[in-house]
């Protein structure tokens, strides 16, 4: 089946949310990480009824806090103030993170560095010798559901491609990545290999002119 | 035995030992209990060992413990953040100690010291630089790695309110780790908002059971108190 471009253009990072944001199922429970995947939160439907889950105990969370709003003791994952959805609940640690290790969660944004052919996320460390390094809840989150997605940039500033052979950053998870929604294209991990759902401005020949691995296309 | 009720955060710290291992509730500024933090550093405890999700935020609370020097080591998920330029400068000078553990592992550990419970086995890390070394098992086919309980002398926690057992209920998200930690130290205090008579809570609502708790305080800052704090943590630097 031959693929043609959906978009003319890659998509900028709130087209490249909205896009995420259609494949997240009605009703779904769902852990949007800290950084540009909460942004998918802005293009879920009102009527979607998917349940926002914050590694710090809260299920239900609503939109960022404005205003008379803002509560200190109301902050999601990235320490922003946030607000409570009807039907919210709060809970521990322990159990923030039994519910992400024990799969009840059903998606899970993450950004990265770098994803493998194999689905192996790289998205904690630079490996830099001065960085300091901070892990937080990234490797739990890894193995946090059933479909975990990446949302990054296709290529970094020098060029080269995040979707890698092998991860040459350290490791967050092995094989844990489902999904990889890029601006130039939407990659599923296959036991069979890389393919490609969806491409902007882009044909799959053109995308495979600037990637390592064989690209299957859907 | 029913917790004691003490006046002043001073007062339910007396006798912090050098080089204790100290759990400190609280993600980022959330549920970080500020008065007992300052109360353990105007107490002089050296050597300590510091277990929270963070390395300290600004120069208070927790960053003002480590300006002060008392903190040895911290074990934690996040040190790196905007504003953690207190253990920044000193994990860089190679003056501090850094566990790095993965947040769910943290709590996970806390949890298990808690329960009795010597250690677990867990996906999370398999595969990674913060697995290496450590025991690894197949279980149903999928790879698991070792983690061992993680107990400790003194737990300091924030909670929304107590009655004179000890009964704790906390405040949205400022819960995060309290009621982990209450359950994994031989000595846990909590600073509360109020404290109520027994019967003031009711018994279906509460998170934290007064078994945990030891020692009581109630002293929630008010932001006149808190920029007094902030003022007098910036002073000690």
């Amino acid at each position: 089946m031959t693929i043609s471009a959906s978009t003319e253009a890659p998509l900028d990072r709130r087209a490249l949310a909205a896009r995420l944001a259609a494949d997240i199922p009605r009703g779904s429970y769902v852990n949007l990480g800290i950084g540009q995947p909460t942004t998918v939160a802005e293009f879920l439907p009102a009527d979607a009824e998917v349940v926002l889950h914050t590694e710090n105990g809260m299920l239900g969370m609503g939109p960022e806090a404005r205003g008379d709003d803002i509560d200190d003791d109301l902050v999601n994952a990235g320490k922003i103030h946030v607000t409570e959805m009807p039907g919210a609940s709060y809970f521990h640690h322990a159990d923030s993170f039994a519910m992400i290790r024990g799969g009840h969660l059903d998606v899970c944004v993450l950004g990265a560095f770098q994803v493998s052919v194999r689905g192996d996320l790289a998205n904690w460390h630079t490996g830099d010798v001065d960085a300091i390094p901070a892990v937080g809840g990234a490797m739990d989150l890894a193995h946090g559901a059933e479909n975990v997605y990446v949302m990054m940039t296709l290529f970094d500033r020098t060029g080269a491609a995040k979707l890698v052979e092998e991860c040459t950053y350290p490791l967050t998870g092995l094989a844990c990545v489902r999904r990889v929604y890029t601006d130039h294209a939407v990659f599923e991990i296959r036991d069979t290999g890389v393919a490609v759902l969806e491409t902007f401005g882009c044909t799959v020949a053109q995308l495979q002119g600037r990637l390592a691995m064989p690209l299957i296309p859907a | 035995m029913a917790p004691v009720i003490v006046e002043t955060p001073d007062e339910a710290l007396v006798g912090v030992p050098d080089g204790a291992t100290v759990l400190i509730g609280g993600f980022g500024n959330a549920g970080q209990p500020f008065a007992l933090i300052d109360a353990l550093r105007r107490g002089g405890a050296r050597d300590l060992v510091v277990v929270n999700n963070n390395a300290g935020n600004g120069n208070h609370g927790i960053a003002a413990l480590i300006a002060a020097g008392r903190v040895r080591k911290v074990i934690c998920s996040f040190p790196r953040q905007k504003d953690s330029w207190v253990f920044d400068g000193l994990y860089r000078a190679g003056q501090i100690e850094l566990e790095l553990v993965p947040q769910g592992t943290l709590a996970e550990r806390i949890r298990a010291a808690g329960a009795g419970i010597g250690g677990f086995y867990t996906p999370t890390g398999v595969g990674t630089l913060l697995a290496e070394g450590k025991e690894h098992r197949t279980i149903d086919g999928r790879e698991y790695v070792l983690e061992t309980a993680l107990r400790a002398d003194l737990a300091l926690i924030k909670a929304y309110r107590a009655d004179r057992a000890g009964n704790l209920v906390y405040r949205k998200t400022a819960r995060n780790f309290g009621p982990v930690m209450a359950t994994a130290a031989t000595v846990t205090v909590a600073q509360v908002a109020e404290i109520v008579d027994v019967g003031g809570i009711d018994p279906e609502s509460v998170v934290t059971p007064g078994i945990y708790v030891d020692r009581l305080v109630a002293t929630d800052l008010g932001p006149e108190q808190l920029a007094e704090s902030l003022v007098k943590a910036e002073a000690t630097r």
